[in-house]
């Protein structure tokens, strides 16, 4: 049966924490897709074409929750009973909506001036600013345990996320 | 001398028996088939020696079908009855062909997909499709001299859960075994890195007759990861004729033309880009059927200012390909050219050119697919036991949700690697609401009018509530063949209301088994006959693979009850096999599948841990 009682880290062999080894994860995530994917299937039962949709299905699953930071921040704080708040809470740092006012006209500027370069230069110093929250977020939970302060810093990265969409949307409409 | 082997008690003395499989790529202007025999792979010839199988298929008054080259040249001769590029028809309605009106079919604007009327009656393109199926079934039958235990057909990565779902039917429609869906481009790459024994991020770039595709993987030891593919289903070879086409009506001044001069311009013109490629120039000369001639000289520069735009169009997607795996143009080791348009010097050129790196030719671009996908058939029909390549492919197109005001919500995003499945809980408008109808989409534009329709079902009996009280889950299921199935179902009621669909093009179950009824009756085949020796191969696939199953892991997993319990079931397909009732035999199927529900679960869960912990072992060494 599915064990759906392990969680993710423990599904790959990965200590329970913010910083994990993605070496290890790259490696562990392939090891059991080459046991349960469906190609190793194609000529079984209907059972067990069954079960590995659904392993398959589940290993992808928590791969992906891993690999990305934000959600591997959010599935931690959730396993410890955290909520992060994120739609509800939208209190953020005076100082960071600043930051996030600028960016948002800076990638309007640049849309209506078809300037692609600029996007570039902005999606790097974004790419930058949520490597350091990364920083913020594994030393609020894997050191310091504060559940609220990594409950911040996740909806701060989702922001990050979301203004680095809307850059990526922005260079795409202008390729169109 | 070789000392004779015998076995120990119990078990079976035969050596593995090698499954007939056959990779098949269905291209839009030419299709092959290819398998492994001995180790290699090879691509199978015609009688004549031809590899290649003009996509092209004739229907004549009298119920008979020409495929191939016999239907080619009859092309011009016979506009109406002689379909080609069909595949750009598949799982398309009338509204998506952009140029429809210079092509000379006749076409029937039916729900979902559109229809052709030919001189042997209404055809489906699923139909037309399967008649180039049956054809390269034969020959692979002929050639490897029995009956093919299955086969794995390419499609184009871009292609669309209603492009995917008609090709899965052809296939179906041509009597195959249809062991997986494969992306052309992870076909490509699978007989080019193992050829190489390519490490690192490679681009596959994916030029065909009508599709253009490209796909980023990551090569590593054998694991085949698509980080990202993008492309156009609409975008091809074909496209560049017609804008020679275009030209030399421009040129020659020409009124609008009958379909039979129609068709025999696109042909010269098809010649011309073809001889472009190593010619700087090339003649076009033909007589029309009014005697009117015609005498152009096509200059290379002159193709490549006509076809600037097309060529354009093709790098828009790499760009955004490359974004969407989050790389630049410097991570990438190597970029791979496939599909015989890749030939053309100007393509070569622009990818060249954006890379920074010659493109790699090395491979014949017109077979690389076919050889990719026989390899994998090979090792899905389980010829091989020592599994050491994985192939994760993506979704090309996020799937969602219409919601209010015409809006997509998305549910599975684009690039997410498949198998996977994603729920989202949505609620009800008005109080006291008891049905929801969901319309399924594809695409990735924000108005559901600018992505495509999969599907739309109800979901009913959902108990009256205070609107926004009910909790209706929606759950997106895409298989390994990139296949949708979407279920809902109502959270918060003890009366469940549930529903399961796969989304279709229009066309139904009964449709399906009508036009398999329509093929049979024509080739003179009996319906029950064919029925019958489905479900007997289907039988003996499901105890050979029960038995391989018990003798690997019986002992281990089931205790004597368990076992003899299974033993049972299997006895009696065995025994419903035999004999002549087809309904028998499905049932028997079914009983036995459910009796090894637990087995099959017991093996998966040994197989994760063994897994797993070899995983630790390795790390302490």
């Amino acid at each position: 049966m599915l064990n759906l009682h392990q969680n993710h880290f423990e599904l790959f062999g990965l200590p329970v924490a913010f910083d994990i080894d993605l070496g290890h994860l790259n490696q562990a995530y392939r090891q059991l897709q080459a046991e349960v994917h469906p190609d190793r299937f194609a000529a079984a039962s209907e059972s067990e074409r069954r079960q590995s949709l659904q392993w398959a299905t589940h290993a992808n699953e928590a791969y992906q929750t891993l690999k990305n930071p934000l959600s591997r921040a959010r599935y931690l704080l959730k396993l410890q009973g955290v909520d992060t708040q994120e739609e509800s809470n939208t209190a953020m740092p005076a100082e960071f909506l600043m930051r996030q006012m600028e960016w948002r006209e800076a990638i309007e500027e640049a849309q209506a001036a078809a300037d692609v370069e600029t996007l570039e230069t902005l999606s790097r110093e974004l790419q930058h600013e949520a490597r350091s929250t990364q920083a913020e977020l594994s030393a609020a939970l894997d050191e310091r345990g504060d559940y609220p302060s990594a409950c911040e810093t996740v909806r701060k990265l989702r922001f990050l996320d979301k203004v680095q969409t809307e850059i990526e949307q922005a260079m795409e409409m202008l390729e169109e | 001398m070789a000392l004779l082997q015998i076995s120990e008690p119990g078990q079976s003395a035969a050596p593995h028996q090698h499954r007939l499989a056959v990779g098949i790529d269905l291209g839009t202007t030419n299709s092959l088939v290819a398998t492994v025999r001995s180790g290699q792979s090879i691509v199978l010839h015609d009688e004549e020696g031809r590899a290649l199988l003009p996509s092209v298929v004739r229907f004549l008054a009298d119920g008979n079908v020409q495929v191939g080259h016999a239907a080619q040249t009859q092309q011009s001769l016979d506009p109406y009855n002689t379909i080609a590029s069909v595949k750009r028809f598949m799982g398309r309605g009338l509204k998506d062909i952009a140029d429809i009106a210079h092509l000379p079919y006749r076409f029937l604007d039916t729900p979902g997909m559109l229809q052709l009327k030919t001189v042997a009656g209404v055809k489906s393109p699923v139909e037309i499709s399967a008649e180039i199926l049956k054809v390269l079934k034969a020959r692979a039958e002929k050639s490897l001299g029995g009956e093919l235990a299955g086969a794995v057909i390419t499609v184009p990565a871009y292609f669309d859960d209603a492009q995917r779902q008609a090709t899965k039917d052809a296939a179906r429609l041509a009597g195959l075994n249809v062991l997986r869906l494969l992306n052309e481009p992870t076909a490509a790459a699978v007989a080019y890195g193992l050829d190489n024994g390519s490490e690192g991020v490679y681009v596959v770039y994916d030029l065909g007759g009508g599709t253009f595709d490209v796909s980023i993987l990551r090569l590593s030891k054998g694991v085949f990861e698509v980080l990202a593919t993008n492309g156009d289903s609409a975008l091809g070879g074909d496209d560049f004729d017609r804008r020679i086409y275009c030209w030399i009506l421009e040129q020659a001044k020409l009124p609008p033309l009958s379909p039979e001069d129609n068709s025999q311009l696109l042909t010269k013109a098809r010649e011309a880009k073809e001889w472009l490629t190593e010619h700087p120039e090339a003649r076009i000369s033909c007589v029309l059927a009014d005697g009117k001639v015609v005498d152009l000289t096509l200059t290379t520069q002159t193709f490549n200012e006509l076809s600037a735009t097309l060529v354009a169009k093709t790098i828009a997607p790499v760009r955004k390909a490359l974004r969407d795996a989050k790389l630049s143009l410097q991570d990438i080791r190597g970029v791979v050219m496939v599909g015989g348009a890749t030939r053309m010097p100007q393509i070569q050129h622009a990818v060249g050119e954006l890379f920074g790196q010659e493109p790699l030719t090395n491979l014949d671009p017109d077979k690389v697919v076919a050889v990719g996908a026989a390899i994998q058939a090979n090792i899905l029909a389980g010829n091989r036991s020592e599994d050491d390549l994985l192939l994760l492919d993506v979704v090309p197109l996020s799937l969602g949700l219409e919601t209010m005001g015409g809006l997509t919500e998305k549910i599975i995003p684009r690039n997410a690697t498949i198998p996977v499945a994603r729920a989202q809980d949505f609620t009800t408008f008005k109080d006291g609401q008891t049905a929801m109808s969901l319309h399924v989409v594809q695409g990735e534009r924000e108005l559901v009018s600018d992505c495509r329709s999969l599907a739309r079902f109800e979901l009913r009996g959902i108990p009256p509530m205070v609107a926004g009280a009910a909790r209706i889950r929606v759950t997106f299921q895409v298989d390994a063949d990139g296949l949708l199935s979407v279920s809902a179902r109502e959270q918060t009621s003890g009366v469940e209301a549930h529903v399961t669909v796969k989304p279709s093009y229009g066309l139904g179950e009964d449709e399906i088994a009508n036009m398999l009824q329509a093929s049979f009756s024509h080739a003179g085949e009996d319906m029950q006959a064919r029925t019958l020796r489905e479900a007997q191969v289907d039988a003996k696939r499901l105890l050979e693979a029960v038995s391989a199953a018990l003798e690997q892991d019986g002992d281990r997993l089931l205790d004597a009850g368990e076992r003899a319990g299974i033993e049972q079931h299997m006895a009696d397909l065995r025994k419903a096999a035999a004999g002549s009732e087809a309904a028998a035999i499905k049932r028997e199927i079914t009983t036995l599948n459910h009796a090894t529900e637990t087995f099959a679960a017991r093996r998966m869960d040994a197989g994760v841990r063994q897994a797993l912990t070899g995983h630790k072992l390795e790390e302490l060494s």
